[in-house]
């Protein structure tokens, strides 16, 4: 699960990490407010999408007067801000973070990811800030510093002076960098995230002094551990995830729209996977990813029928299941339920395997409903594709 | 032989009175698994399909001399059972569980250091080996005995492909789930050690997916270690880069994490690769061929 960087920031205030002074405003009028109640006389104001790119797509603007902080929260809230992570149609902005501008010398990359290849918790930083550290593990690699933190003793300060030195982080920044990391180490422990970004890290004049401030700030939630996160929970923002995987996950289905016209029903991620390769490699292109799970009663296999149905493009549906904790017989019902109830108008090419085969192959076969049968990955994704190909003609 | 498990070994299912432990433990059983008992916190002294349940897992290896676990406990408590077993002495613990705190794992990944127990999962479809002994998910009757061992992150293309096979006549020795999380108690390379150690494993079928980056891993380190062929196969070519694919470990996060990198890496490193999922028993049938490997 992601937040909004105005969460983020507010999540790390809580840790007493150092973040601008700001608010959050939902209108123009409520921008405006903001900035006069943190004072200064620059401000930023951040579209609040939880796609990244916002800068370079115009979502956030240095500005110098309280008139320009609500004339660019008024052009901001209610527009569609596209960034390459948002696809063509962009993600509509709600609310505007505004936040006091600071005066920048430095910035940096401090991320704490969970490390497949060790298992555990790891510091990332770079003293190139404020850029993609893909980009930068890639042309500079000597410029990445990272530290593996054991669970048991947690970090320590020398590793967080050993991340400190290796971006250049010296004198009196030192120890504020090390309270920072652990606060973020804790934090990110408190509340099972998987991944915390600060993108940039920076240090800014205050006055005579340097300190450090975290400009821009990225969360993702362990969707696992969401039971026992109430306080995370709640700052979950629906209107940024698709309506259909929000439907889908509601009925216990892993639903992803992809832009394709054979809808796809599938037990397993791992079958699910290849049941789109397979459909590819026969040279059709699938509409989406479902994956129905274990234990499949037929109440959830109509819901993921309808879910699949509510995409326009589909032109046929693929169901592949190979039953181990499923039963193919409750699968068939449930497809017979959903025809019942659904009218549905495009053809069903239907693959069981598994626990309960025969009995469900019975199912299908005696309800008078035209199913077609697949006895194979192989032949169902061909059928699918030819049908597709078909209709299309 | 085989692997990790056999018809020796001393079955325990932990949450044993639940549904699916009680179907797969049954299931289990009629296959030859040795089940001895199972635990349930609470209702020790009972009995549960003829055998006896115990609260704790030390009492029940103490009574039972139990040596594998299968544990059927729900995820927010499941890395718990699993440090349980650990500490009872159980030699193998197989988690089903699909949805453990990724920070539980962490912690229990660091537990394990210097404690001699293999982690079979989570979110896996457990361990089987033919004829002998079925810790897991899978529906047994399709696996039939043989020379070929399987390993793969996902359970119902570990079936998919056991099918496969098994149309064509080709049986195996043990099959392996490691599970489809970010974070596997083992990983391929300690299960292909073990095949590779293993008389009866001729032949190995590595079946992965997109994200991480295990699958290549153990490409290089069978090219340097391995006797036997390994056949591989990815899942996720038509995958979109940053989804996560209903797995928790299959995001593509960057460009070495993709279907096609990994396999193209495979075949490289001089496995077999099968680059459509319904060629998995045809790859395999044709590296037997090529090594002179009967059905």
């Amino acid at each position: 699960m992601n937040i909004h960087e105005y969460q983020a920031k507010e999540l790390l205030k809580s840790y007493d990490v150092p973040v601008p002074v700001g608010g959050v405003a939902y209108s123009d009028k409520q921008a405006a407010q903001v900035a006069v109640d943190i004072g200064g006389s620059k401000w930023v104001v951040k579209a609040q999408i939880h796609a990244g790119g916002r800068g370079k797509a115009g979502g956030v603007k240095l500005v110098h007067s309280i008139d320009e902080v609500k004339k660019t929260a008024d052009a901001m809230i209610g527009s569609h801000l596209v960034t390459h992570q948002t696809g063509p149609e962009g993600a509509l902005v709600h609310r505007v973070w505004v936040e006091q501008a600071s005066v920048i010398k430095r910035e940096f990359y401090l991320g704490f990811v969970i490390d497949r290849a060790t298992q555990r918790i790891t510091v990332v930083a770079s003293s190139e800030g404020g850029v993609d550290i893909e980009e930068v593990a890639k042309a500079a690699p000597d410029k990445i510093v990272k530290e593996v933190v054991d669970p048991a003793i947690g970090l320590r300060d020398f590793q967080c002076r050993k991340i400190a030195t290796g971006i250049g982080l010296k004198g009196r920044l030192m120890p504020q960098a090390v309270k920072m990391m652990k606060s973020i180490y804790r934090c990110m422990r408190d509340k099972d995230a998987l991944q915390a970004e600060i993108n940039p890290l920076a240090v800014v004049s205050v006055g005579e002094e340097e300190k450090l401030l975290v400009l821009d700030a990225k969360f993702n939630f362990d969707d696992n551990a969401l039971y026992r996160q109430r306080g995370i929970t709640d700052l979950r923002d629906l209107a940024e995830e698709e309506p259909k995987e929000v439907e889908a996950s509601g009925h216990g289905l892993n639903y992803i729209a992809l832009d394709g016209n054979i809808g796809c029903i599938v037990n397993g991620a791992g079958l699910a996977m290849a049941s789109l390769d397979a459909i590819t490699l026969h040279g059709g292109r699938p509409a989406n990813f479902l994956d129905v799970g274990g234990g499949a009663s037929p109440e959830k296999v109509t819901n993921a029928c309808r879910i699949v149905l509510q995409d326009p493009n589909v032109k046929a549906i693929l169901v592949n299941i190979f039953a181990g904790i499923n039963r193919c017989d409750w699968i068939a019902l449930g497809l017979i339920q959903a025809c019942n109830h659904l009218n549905i108008k495009v053809p069903l090419v239907v693959r069981l395997a598994g626990t309960n085969v025969d009995e469900g192959r019975k199912i299908l076969a005696e309800s008078g409903l035209t199913f077609i049968n697949a006895e194979n990955l192989d032949a169902a994704a061909a059928k699918a594709v030819a049908i597709v190909k078909e209709t299309a003609l | 032989m085989s692997v990790f498990v056999n018809k020796k070994s001393k079955v325990i299912f932990q949450g044993f009175t639940g549904e699916h432990a009680s179907f797969h433990a049954q299931d289990a059983m009629s296959i030859g698994t040795n089940v001895v008992g199972g635990v349930t916190p609470g209702k020790g002294g009972t009995m549960h399909l003829g055998l006896p349940v115990f609260d704790t897992v030390a009492e029940a290896v103490a009574a039972t001399g139990a040596d594998v676990s299968g544990v059927f406990v729900p995820p927010p408590f499941n890395a718990d059972a699993l440090m349980e077993a650990i500490d009872a002495g159980i030699k193998v613990a197989v988690t089903i569980a699909d949805g453990i705190p990724i920070h539980d794992m962490v912690r229990l990944q660091r537990y394990r250091i210097g404690r001699d127990a293999i982690l079979i999962g989570p979110n896996s479809p457990g361990i089987i080996t033919p004829g002998e002994c079925k810790v897991g998910i899978m529906p047994s009757h399709i696996y039939k005995k043989g020379n070929i061992g399987i390993v793969s992150r996902s359970g119902t293309l570990n079936y998919e492909a056991t099918e496969q096979m098994s149309s064509l006549g080709i049986g195996i020795s043990t099959s392996v789930g490691i599970g489809g999380d970010p974070i596997n108690g083992t990983d391929f390379v300690t299960v292909l050690k073990a095949f590779e150690a293993d008389p009866e494993t001729e032949i190995v079928v590595m079946i992965g997916e997109i994200g991480g980056p295990q699958e290549v891993a153990a490409a290089r380190w069978a090219q340097k270690n391995m006797s036997k062929p390994l056949v591989g196969f990815v899942a996720g070519v038509s995958a979109p880069p940053g989804r996560r694919m209903g797995h928790a470990g299959a995001i593509i996060s960057s460009e070495s994490d993709t279907a096609s990198a990994k396999m193209d890496t495979m075949e490289a490193l001089g496995l077999y690769v099968a680059r459509n999922p319904a060629h998995i028993g045809q790859t395999v049938l044709q590296a037997m061929r090529e090594h002179g490997v009967k059905v």
